[in-house]
């Protein structure tokens, strides 16, 4: 290989089209389609008595209103379960269009279709539904309760309940040895509700060929292969006759890895129905109350300690909100509870959660997917253990850390793919080491007495998380050498602004040894590559990544293979520069990619003077063998998948020093670093790009996010007045550096970068707060007007 | 998110708006900027039968600065006024205040006087006109009337204006001699609509010492709450007087109410704080204006 493009800071081939309007979203596309829109229920809890759309009727340009009645077979029938648990006993999923009972405010109740939107909404407002009230469940604890149930065969409103236990290495459960440990604490931890929030909502556009009988979705999805399985079995069309689409798409962040959404099975229905091309863009208030959730958790931890701050005993209660459905099983509380554990060795662990039924939005995996709660819980204990015995907070880390040489380390759980949680590759102590320098950990106290002679409260976090990524089943690539020389490369998963097109570009080329100008990306679209699984868990690069850099050798083993005949060398002489193959040493005995295309597809037709060179009379072929001999095919491309037996853990390290103002209150960042750890560096730059993105949403969690909802099941604020998500103003720049420890499991030694940035982020801002303030933190997001309480609190306290 | 339907007016000249909006009544709205309007129509929280866009009459994109003060035409928007010098040096606190108005895009759009009618106690540009003892220009069919800030902010999201009538322009008077301003808020984000916001103005006498001190407080109670300080402050220099007494004269008199950003407690507590800061800073202001005076006397 002698094209160098991996592990270079290239720069995104896609934003060039993306920041001048050349994007095409879903609402950019199919602009005389008909719109849907939806009543929605106002209710959290209600029963639905009678739906009447007289009124509606006399709307000019409508042209279809459907309810639950009207949907046939399968369509009618609660949406799919998308990954059972035997933990997860209760598993309740909601109906395209509610049937008898609504469970949250925003669940579907009525489809309209008309000419267009605004003719649609009017129509909607024109549809009375008669609701009769029941009571609502609201607040996990409330819940827990089970005072009133959200669904009435599910007793308690407890969907799953899971304990995992691993035993000491001398055979202690986590409460003996908690027991028998020299130091205990417990201590109730909480985190609120945040959402992924893309920018883009979601989006289905459809458009029905009769002459064909076939079918084409576009989706703003993060798994267009299983939309389109979900939708020719819902539809009940052959999988042939289903195409979906997923054009770039503004954000996903997880809520678009569930599917199909009520709208993405309704909308391809109608417009087959219909005979019409048919649209629904999501808005923002839909987006609120329609789609998903995630964060929500209330942790009850007991530790056992020696005096060294080593965990010797570890039990953590979690009451996970799940909201009104499990449509995504029970992956978030599942992640949660086994990534917890971080890069720590703890003596005994337990960990149980019950996943509770609320009447409000259900709850999906958002970016970082329960691990954010996670690290809140298992650094806000390292903290505590610190406090508790007066240490350095990195000491006791350092003391707990799984060392370079202990692995593949076995954490003695099941993880989220159902494999063991077995950690491939890291080295903790490393990036703690540079973690330190980096923010100057250990001058930070001086700095600290500096800042408080002159009035200021300023304080120091740190925060330490695992992170298993690329998890499988698998991914594939495919790899085209087309006769004018220019590679395309296709993968099934999808882009949501990853940067995906400028990446998989830079591993074809150079594996191909092909400028990154000849190579094109496509992904996500079911006409160019059938089989994938989709985007989330940070799994793209890791696991599309390695799948495309093994079709890549394929087509290039192919490659030198005809080549060799026509320069009559040894392939193992050869190596490909710039798209020219040519003899090691040799520049001279050369052949082009382009040709090499050319000849590995025997024709019978010439359509240019190029390929006249591989045309029957043009004297290449050897009479004594078949044009195209056994076991070779035509043409110069390779397919090849990757499926890794387990995932590959990630890992990082964040640091912040913040700034509390002592009038206002007021919570200012004034530095954040992080330590990361994705093995072998595709990219840096994107890398980066994808820290600096988690991050903001990590301040966002840390600092403005929570879904407020009242009693009644009402969500307070839904929409961008009032949801507070950070501006560029509210996050601090943010300093990186790598550590690369390659993973052992795959080609490309790489590990996943996705989500990793969102982890710590409340773990460490908490931390710093705490430091700055010496008042205990343990609910995440603190606004000021929170601090200013706490203060108060912590004064009458001291009083009393 | 799409509005209901309403017949839309796109007058040429005023005659023609005021007439639009004559007939349509309690069912009309006028559009300038649409920073609050358009929203409110989409979320459907708003359904007027008639939008009178004031977009085409560029003869209300004026502003006109004089010694009395600064008169801001319908259509000028914060952008511009913000940016103006003339204004910017008549009545300084325009320019201090808009800078904390909402986002650069929002500002190139939004109109001084549309955000004075919209009438949001959390928003900037009421409290600066009520801390002026400024007013609004109405107009209507055959007359017109101004409105004193008093009168003018009649609860959340309501004004003096009736149906059938317009906001033409505002008037933001000047301060007398040795005046300073100053506007301190904090808001939840940069740009967001202020958890607690206060506005200050400053007048000292000869001597540097307080004559007239005022504050207008914003996002505490259903309209600006304005307070006059003057006599808390005493006729003293600003350093000697009790900050604290007079945050706490401030404190007595607002209203604050518990939302999902902040308790009313921390609203009353903040609104102390940034008394304190903003009277402060205007009384610097003034004594800076009072030196510059005299230096320009002297020269």
């Amino acid at each position: 290989m002698t094209t160098k493009l991996f592990g270079e800071r290239v720069q995104r081939r896609e934003d060039a089209r993306l920041i001048t309007g050349q994007g095409r979203f879903l609402d950019d596309l199919g602009a005389n389609a008909l719109a849907a829109a939806f009543v929605r229920s106002p209710h959290a809890h209600a029963r639905i008595r009678d739906v009447d759309v007289s009124a509606a009727l006399d709307v000019e340009g409508l042209v279809a209103i459907y309810t639950w009645e009207d949907l046939p077979g399968l369509l009618a029938e609660p949406l799919p379960l998308l990954i059972p648990h035997p933990a997860l006993t209760h598993g309740r999923t909601g109906h395209a269009l509610a049937r008898d009972i609504v469970r949250h405010v925003g669940e579907p109740v009525v489809m309209v279709v008309a000419a267009d939107r605004y003719v649609a909404e009017d129509a909607c407002s024109l549809i009375e539904v008669d609701y009769e009230i029941l009571k609502p469940v609201v607040g996990v604890e409330e819940a827990a309760e089970a005072v009133n149930l959200v669904h009435a065969d599910v007793p308690g409103n407890v969907g799953a309940h899971l304990v995992q236990e691993v035993p000491s290495p001398d055979g202690l459960s986590a409460r003996e040895a908690i027991e028998a440990a020299p130091h205990t604490l417990a201590f109730r931890l909480d985190i609120e509700r945040s959402a992924s929030m893309p920018l883009e909502g979601k989006g289905v556009y459809a458009r029905w060929d009769a002459d064909d009988q076939s079918l084409r979705v576009y989706s703003s999805t993060q798994t267009s292969t299983s939309v389109r399985m979900a939708v020719a079995a819902k539809l009940g069309l052959p999988l042939p006759k289903v195409e979906v689409v997923a054009p770039d798409v503004g954000g996903g962040f997880g809520v678009k890895i569930v599917h199909p959404w009520p709208e993405e099975i309704l909308v391809p229905w109608a417009a087959r129905l219909l005979d019409r091309e048919v649209k629904w863009t999501e808005d923002r208030r839909e987006h609120f109350i329609s789609s998903a959730h995630e964060r929500a958790q209330v942790h009850h931890v007991r530790v056992g300690f020696d005096d060294d701050g080593r965990v010797l005993g570890l039990d953590v209660n979690i009451l996970h909100d799940h909201g009104a459905y499990t449509p995504y099983g029970i992956i978030v509380p599942i992640i949660t509870s086994t990534q917890l554990v971080g890069p720590y060795k703890i003596g005994a662990y337990r960990v149980e959660f019950s996943s509770i039924y609320t009447n409000t939005v259900q709850v999906t995996p958002y970016r970082g997917a329960g691990r954010p709660q996670g690290v809140f819980c298992m650094e806000r204990t390292m903290d505590r253990i610190a406090a508790h015995l007066g240490l350095d907070r990195t000491e006791v880390r350092t003391a707990n850390f799984i060392q370079p040489g202990e692995f593949p380390y076995d954490q003695g759980m099941t993880f989220q793919d159902g494999r063991p949680l077995i950690y491939d590759s890291g080295d903790y102590p490393e990036s703690l080491r540079m973690l330190k320098e980096l923010i100057g950990w250990d001058s930070f106290p001086a700095m600290k007495a500096e800042a408080a002679a002159e009035g200021r409260a300023i304080g120091i976090g740190v925060g330490c998380y695992v992170e298993g990524t690329g998890v499988g089943p698998y991914e594939g690539g495919h790899v085209q050498i087309t006769s004018d020389g220019r590679v395309h490369v296709s993968t099934g998963l999808t882009s949501q602004g990853q940067g995906h097109e400028t990446v998989f570009a830079q591993i074809a080329a150079t594996e191909l040894g092909v400028p990154i100008e000849k190579v094109s990306v496509v992904t996500g679209d079911t006409r160019r590559f059938g089989y994938a699984v989709g985007t989330f868990a940070s799994r793209a690069a890791v696991m599309s990544g390695n799948a495309i850099a093994l079709a890549c050798r394929k087509v290039r083993d192919k490659a030198l293979k005809v080549a060799a005949d026509a320069l009559e060398a040894d392939p193992r002489d050869l190596e490909i520069t710039d798209g020219v193959v040519h003899v090691a040493g040799t520049p001279s005995a050369s052949i082009p990619l382009a040709t090499v295309a050319v000849l590995s597809n025997p024709l019978r037709y010439a359509f240019d003077k190029e390929t006249q060179r591989a045309t029957q009379f043009a004297g290449a072929q050897d009479d004594d063998r078949p044009p195209v001999a056994d076991g070779e095919e035509p043409g110069m491309e390779g397919k090849d998948y990757y499926s890794p037996i387990r995932s590959t853990f990630a890992s990082g390290m964040h640091a912040a020093i913040v700034e509390t103002d002592p009038l206002t209150a007021e919570i200012k960042i004034l530095r954040y670093v992080v330590v990361h750890d994705c093995g072998k560096l595709i990219n840096p730059m994107i890398v980066e790009g994808q820290i600096h993105g988690g991050v903001g949403q990590g301040v966002g969690g840390a600092l403005y996010e929570k879904m407020v909802y009242d009693e009644h099941g009402q969500l307070l604020n839904a929409s961008f007045m009032d949801f507070l998500m950070p501006y560029a103003t509210e996050v601090p720049r943010i300093e990186t550096a790598h550590l690369e420890t390659p993973s052992p499991l795959n080609p490309l030694g790489v590990k996943g970068a996705g989500e990793a940035g969102v982890i710590p982020v409340s773990a460490v801002i908490a931390a710093a707060i705490e430091d700055a303030e010496g008042i205990t933190i343990d609910r995440m997001p603190i606004s000021p007007s929170d601090l200013y309480s706490l203060r108060a609190e912590t004064r009458l306290r001291k009083i009393q | 998110m799409k509005p209901p339907p309403f017949d839309y007016h796109r007058p040429a000249g005023l005659g023609e708006a005021l007439q639009a909006l004559a007939e349509a009544g309690s069912h009309g709205k006028v559009l300038a900027g649409g920073q609050s309007l358009i929203p409110l129509l989409n979320m459907r929280l708003a359904a007027p039968g008639h939008l009178v866009d004031i977009n085409g009459l560029t003869e209300l994109a004026t502003i006109s600065a004089d010694a009395s003060g600064v008169r801001v035409g319908a259509l000028a928007r914060h952008a511009a006024v913000e940016r103006d010098g003339s204004a910017r040096a008549v009545q300084p606190l325009l320019a201090q205040a808009l800078a904390l108005v909402a986002h650069p895009v929002i500002r190139n759009r939004g109109t001084v006087v549309g955000s004075l009618v919209h009438a949001d106690p959390s928003a900037e540009m009421p409290a600066v006109l009520a801390l002026l003892g400024g007013s609004v220009r109405l107009a209507r069919l055959g007359g017109e009337r101004d409105v004193h800030a008093r009168d003018f902010f009649v609860g959340p999201l309501e004004s003096a204006c009736l149906p059938g009538e317009m906001a033409v322009s505002a008037f933001f008077p000047a301060l007398p001699e040795r005046s300073g301003t100053a506007f301190c808020e904090v808001a939840r984000r940069h740009g967001d609509y202020a958890v607690a916001g206060v506005a200050a103005a400053v007048t000292l006498d000869e001597d540097f010492r307080i004559i007239a001190a005022r504050v207008a407080c914003v996002s505490v109670g259903p309209v600006p709450v304005v307070v006059d300080v003057t006599g808390v402050c005493g006729q003293r220099p600003p350093a000697s007087v009790d900050w604290d007494e007079v945050a706490r004269a401030v404190q007595d008199r607002i209203e604050p109410e518990g939302d999902i950003h902040a308790t009313a407690g921390y609203r009353r507590h903040l609104t102390g704080v940034l008394v304190t800061r903003a009277l402060r800073g205007a009384a610097q202001d003034a004594a800076r204006s009072g030196a510059n005076d005299a230096g320009e006397g002297r020269a």
